[in-house]
């Protein structure tokens, strides 16, 4: 069965469901807060897990021997504006990742979010759309607009709901994202001027002056290493995180994140391949910095949430030279390190909701034996902790490897200081847990709280199993990725005339 | 055949995620009673395999189960390879953990995690049989760090002391370097090759034997650097010279996690690894050279700190750690066949050992200090029994020219051999110098501790309180061991439901579950050189080994050694062992007040050795401190001084000063960002539309 529309409905329907909340809120009687709160939640529920079930439907589909654009939406508005959407083998993961996430997001802001739930709600929602925008659309200035719109949600998360220090993490957030998008914004109107053509698909076959490819790639650059965020660039990061509610932490790492990477992916290496090449020394150096620093700056955290979130900037740190290493070894890890960490991070994320939601404190020396208290959570916590150190069987492991891999082939020495980060992830992950749930229970405020609950159980399981069939049989990544990232890498091969 | 193999690996894991996900609910008895029954019958499959192959004319076949990762020629499967060395491995791997699994029946009989420890052994026990089947190297690799993540855990298993989750961070850490070489390794296989399937591999190794390649800026022959990197993976595994850290630590695991893990199994799977890349070794005389020195000293090296230690685990330990050594160098020398031989035979008596330790630790009421024991003989006859059985095996006792002897004599005195049919080279005649003299220190140290332990004054009839004042002597390092065993006496949980003072019972024998294991591995401490000999090295080696060991043209080490013309080299392992066993009688059974008086002295040498040559202080000063210093620095001068100071907080200040005398309230002042975003992207579509357009 075809659904018309597919990839416009899958985008718009969280706004639709926005829209729902608010007008059932307006239907509602003013007093009855409790009442408006349910049904928001609902709503959003509802509304996630048909998006879901439309996404499924998209995967199921989806062809996965072709390179083309798939369920391609074109509309010419005026001028050079037109709605243009379609996905191919790597935007449709990170819908599908998205699409994901999402329920699960709602179901871990279930009981932990007291005030203003209707306009949390509809934040998440508009964020879904914003962000799933990013992947599904083919026109140059309406990625703009999804790219940065979405921001304007999380903003809002981190600024309403988030801990005590919020407006200083937003306005860091805010700062370093805009220094970016300005930039590309003009080298997007430097591009659609030249080319005569807002379509992705076609400025990526057009190619750009040589001597202006460095620009626009350092104009991209500026904008997708914020999002990432490479190193220098990442310090907003750990203080996003640490003031973001727990849902909005799993948001920010699982799917903003990744924004950058597939930024890279779908701009700099196919439109300014010149360009890529003559700055991939220069990537290359700062993942592998970003790789050890970031993880050594891990091992001396005393914030949990920090702690993970500085062990995400290393993890991306894979993900950025995979993707310089312009080999189909280092994009394709690239591709499924991001779809990876979507997982595994956002399940570090909720285990930290876990026991910030039960204590409310992240500082590690407040915990120990926690083991012992909650069993059921430490193993979650376990497998999750294994995944981020990369164990092979789970879905960690493949991106490291494929990455490293492709890494090697570009630069032995650049190889040789990443693989360091797999000694450098254990050590602090390792410690994390140990200090968080081994030893005894020293800590009279830690008893009397409850094992997950089955809601936190049925957040768990997914990713659970996400992780490890991920892990255990990869190809349910590359089969949708391998046509689309050959075709990018034997193009840009050809181009750099590797 | 194909279902059978797949069955004998996976059942296993079906007996972990058994006990693991349902312990609580199945109870203990049947979550013991599953794993350790699926653990029987993968034993009994593998033998079968093994016989079949050896006397039934099996051929070595794969069966692919799963596709894992595939990206260009990167094609790796799950698969189930079997040949010469996987059967031999299974066959080892199945038989020595079912006989742990029943004998923790015993051994862990009071504690309350159970199902947890169950499903913890039969996850080890399905990583290893995966790691050793393996057919490329990404599933061996994922073997190789799923044993790993087992030795974690069930070193950890009692998380609540400090000193076991440390060490079992300490394991993974330290193993984790290893494998930092093993991945570097496997790239540099896969970059050269375009493979890294093992049966795709091995034929094309010839094609690069002068082939150089640039790793780091220096070049470097292909196959010595893909063969070094890959060695320093099993270094780590195998616990060899500067990588050996993690092992003593380990032995913070309950003691048959240390029989199974720690001396029979996956200590060997850098020697298996080696073994299984002969093709690739025999064409790499450098690394091949490393991997003999590096074999050589460790063998060496362990056994000097092996007769300072006091706790008799420990011992054991580090009598592991140099026995993996011996099998190294005879690696090395190419005598990859002997090494298989040595691990095959060893399996046996040190898991007896381990085992028979345990019963004593079991009888002692978690008791491992051996200056606490002494006479447990009489108490403990049948442990006492075996573990001279084992001690008779480890030393290598046998009569050179027949083939009466325990089983260490067939391989170990196999290795010392061929180390002198290959003293042609420098570490060919080094390494069989270390291997005599390592036999020595082996059968002094080995015997010291049956003595200290059975023989000699009952040390447990009076308090330890001596011990202590004995104790402090020994400066920091000892009050770390102080405290050590003040811990033990509060893990102590199992006996301290049941009331037991520390000292106040008398040392009893260990229960029919524990013994039966422990009978078994007698047997094959006995008998697994005399059967196996003629298969391994002898006569047959070259039908039972068949091509998954390859020799280069110019190796004829095995060879020549069943052929030395020197009676001596023959008989010089015989006498040194004589003459160390002489020496442990002479010392802790004729003079016990000698040893003591020497370690009460705290010469320098003897704090050098009993301090394990001060590697784990030396590390902890460069690696542990000096990570944690440079974390600090990355972080609150470079993040937050450079970096934070320069960028967004220096404009923040500037910024949100201005805001504030703007926005009221702290949620307006982001709607209020939100709202100039939307009217700046207003303002640019307008511009777009309007004026690029035109």
């Amino acid at each position: 069965m075809a659904i018309p529309n597919l990839l416009s409905l899958i985008t718009f329907l969280p706004l639709a469901g926005a829209l729902v909340i608010l007008a059932v809120k307006a239907l509602s009687r003013k007093d009855d807060e409790a009442v408006i709160g349910t049904n928001a939640k609902w709503i959003a529920l509802w509304t996630t897990l048909a998006t879901l079930a439309l996404t499924i439907v998209l995967l199921a589909q989806f062809d996965r021997t072709t390179t083309d654009y798939q369920f391609v939406e074109k509309a010419q508005w005026f001028s050079y504006l037109s709605y243009h959407m379609g996905v191919d083998g790597i935007s449709v993961l990170f819908v599908a990742l998205t699409a994901f996430l999402m329920p699960l997001c709602i179901l871990a802001s279930w009981t932990n979010i007291k005030e203003r739930l209707v306009e949390y709600m509809i934040a998440f929602l508009v964020l879904q759309t914003a962000v799933i925008g990013v992947f599904t659309v083919l026109d140059l200035f309406l990625f703009y607009m999804f790219f940065e719109f979405g921001l304007v949600p999380m903003f809002l998360i981190i600024g309403i709901w988030g801990g005590k220090d919020r407006i200083y993490a937003s306005y860091k957030f805010f700062l370093y994202t805009l220094l970016g998008s300005v930039l590309m914004l003009a080298a997007m109107l430097y591009m659609v001027g030249v080319a005569g053509t807002s379509s992705i698909p076609e400025l990526a076959q057009y190619e750009f002056l040589a001597a202006a490819q460095p620009w626009l790639w350092l104009a991209f650059f500026a904008s997708f290493a914020v999002k990432m965020p490479m190193w220098p660039v990442h310090t907003w990061l750990p203080d996003a995180h640490v003031q973001a509610p727990t849902a909005g932490s799993v948001m920010l790492a699982g799917i903003l994140l990744k924004l950058g990477g597939y930024g890279f992916i779908r701009f700099n290496l196919p439109m300014f391949p010149l360009a890529s090449e003559m700055f991939t020394p220069f990537v290359l150096t700062l993942s592998v910095i970003a790789i050890v620093v970031t993880s050594l700056i891990a091992f001396r955290q005393t914030d949990i949430k920090k702690l993970i979130a500085y062990s995400s900037v290393a993890h991306m740190g894979f993900v950025t030279m995979g993707i310089f290493a312009g080999n189909q070894e280092g994009v394709q890890g690239a591709v499924y390190q991001m779809i990876s960490h979507g997982l595994i991070s956002g399940a570090l994320f909720l285990c930290v909701g876990v026991v910030y939601d039960r204590w409310h404190t992240r500082e590690i020396v407040f915990y120990g034996g926690l083991t012992k208290l909650l069993p059921h959570f430490a193993f979650v916590f376990l497998l999750f902790t294994m995944a981020n150190v990369g164990l092979p069987g789970t879905s960690g492991f493949v991106g490291e490897i494929l990455t490293m891999t492709g890494l090697y082939q570009v630069s032995t020495w650049a190889a040789f200081v990443a693989a360091t980060g797999v000694i450098l992830s254990a050590m602090y992950a390792l410690t994390l847990y140990k200090r968080v749930m081994y030893g005894e229970v020293t800590n009279e405020a830690l008893k009397g709280h409850p094992d997950l609950t089955a809601r936190e159980i049925l957040i768990f399981v997914p990713l659970i199993v996400g992780t490890i069939a991920l892990g255990v049989y990869p190809a349910f990544v590359f089969d949708f990725t391998t046509a689309s990232v050959d075709a990018l890498v034997a193009q840009y091969q050809t181009l750099i005339g590797g | 055949m194909q279902t059978l193999v797949t069955l004998l690996v996976l059942a296993p894991a079906l007996g972990a995620l058994i006990a693991g996900l349902f312990g609580r609910r199945i109870g203990n008895t049947l979550s013991q009673g599953v794993t350790t029954g699926l653990l029987f019958l993968s034993c009994a499959l593998s033998w079968y395999v093994f016989a079949q192959h050896t006397w039934g004319g099996l051929e070595p076949f794969t069966v692919k189960l799963l596709d894992f990762i595939n990206i260009g020629t990167f094609q790796s499967a799950w698969s189930i390879r079997i040949d010469a060395l996987s059967a031999t491995m299974l066959i080892v791997v199945t038989s020595v953990s079912s006989l742990v699994h029943l004998y923790s029946w015993g051994y862990m009989a009071e504690d309350p995690s159970k199902p947890r420890f169950f499903a913890y052994l039969s996850l080890f026990t399905f990583a290893m049989l995966m790691l050793v089947t393996a057919a490329d190297f990404m599933q061996l690799f994922f073997g190789w760090e799923g044993v790993g993540l087992a030795s974690y855990l069930l070193i950890g298993f009692w998380f609540h002391k400090d000193s076991a989750s440390s060490a079992a961070i300490k394991a993974f850490v330290v193993n984790r370097v290893g494998d930092f070489g093993f991945a570097l390794g496997i790239m540099t296989i896969y970059w050269q090759f375009g493979t890294i399937n093992f049966a795709e591999l091995f034929p094309l190794l010839a094609s690069k034997e002068a082939t150089s390649w640039a790793f780091l800026s220096w070049h470097f022959s292909a196959l010595d650097l893909a063969a070094f990197l890959l060695f320093i993976g099993a270094m780590g595994k195998s616990a060899q010279f500067f990588l050996h850290t993690w092992l003593p630590d380990a032995m913070e695991g309950p003691t048959p996690v240390s029989a199974l893990i720690h001396a029979a199994t996956m200590v060997t799977a850098g020697v298996y690894m080696v073994c299984l890349l002969s093709p690739l070794f025999e064409l790499a005389p450098v690394a091949k050279m490393i991997v003999t020195y590096v074999g050589a000293i460790t063998a060496i090296f362990a056994a000097s700190i092996g007769f300072t230690q006091n706790d008799i685990k420990r011992v054991i330990a580090f009598s592991t750690c140099s026995q993996l050594g011996y099998m190294f160098f005879a690696a090395g020398v190419g005598a990859y066949e002997a090494a298989m031989f040595h691990l095959f035979t060893h399996a046996f008596f040190k898991a007896l050992l381990f085992l028979g330790a345990g019963s004593v630790i079991h009888g002692m009421h978690h008791e491992q200090d051996m200056r606490n024991m002494g006479g447990l003989y009489k108490y403990l006859p049948a442990t006492y029994a075996v573990m001279m059985i084992g001690t008779i095996a480890i030393t290598g006792l046998g009569i050179p020219y027949t083939q009466i002897g325990f089983a260490g004599f067939f391989s170990k005195d196999t290795i010392i051999e061929t180390a002198w049919a290959a003293a042609g080279t420098p570490q060919g005649m080094f390494a069989f110098w270390i291997g005599v003299v390592a036999a020595l220190l082996t059968a002094f140290y080995s015997w010291r501790l049956i003595f200290m332990t059975f023989h000699g004054k009952k040390q447990w009839e009076h308090g330890h309180d001596d011990h202590h004042s004995h104790d402090e002597a020994h400066g920091d390092h000892a009050h770390a061991a102080v405290a050590h065993h003040d811990d033990h006496a509060h893990d102590d949980h199992a006996h301290d439901d049941h009331g037991h003072g520390h000292h106040a019972h008398t040392p009893h024998e260990s229960p029919l579950v524990m013994l039966i294991p422990l009978f078994v591995l007698s047997v094959g401490a006995v008998a697994a050189g005399f059967v196996f000999a003629p298969y391994f090295v002898g006569d047959h080696a070259h039908d039972f080994w068949g091509h998954a060991i390859f020799h280069g043209p110019h190796n004829h080490v095995l060879h020549d050694a069943h052929h030395i013309e020197e009676k001596w080299v023959k008989f010089a392992p015989l006498v040194v062992t004589l003459l160390g066993t002489l020496g442990a009688v002479y010392y802790y059974l004729m003079r016990p007040d000698v040893p003591k008086a020497m370690a009460a002295k705290q010469g320098g040498f003897y704090r050098f050795l009993y301090n394990k040559w001060y590697f784990d202080e030396l590390y902890q000063v460069v690696f542990v401190k000096g990570s944690k210093a440079l974390g600090d620095f990355f972080w609150k001068i470079l993040d937050v001084k450079i970096i934070d100071g320069l960028g967004p907080n220096g404009v923040a200040a500037t910024a949100l000063k201005s805001a504030k005398n703007l926005v009221k309230s702290q949620t307006g002042f982001l709607y209020h960002y939100a709202f100039v975003m939307f009217l700046g992207i207003a303002g640019l579509l307008t511009w777009v539309v309007f004026f690029l357009a035109r």
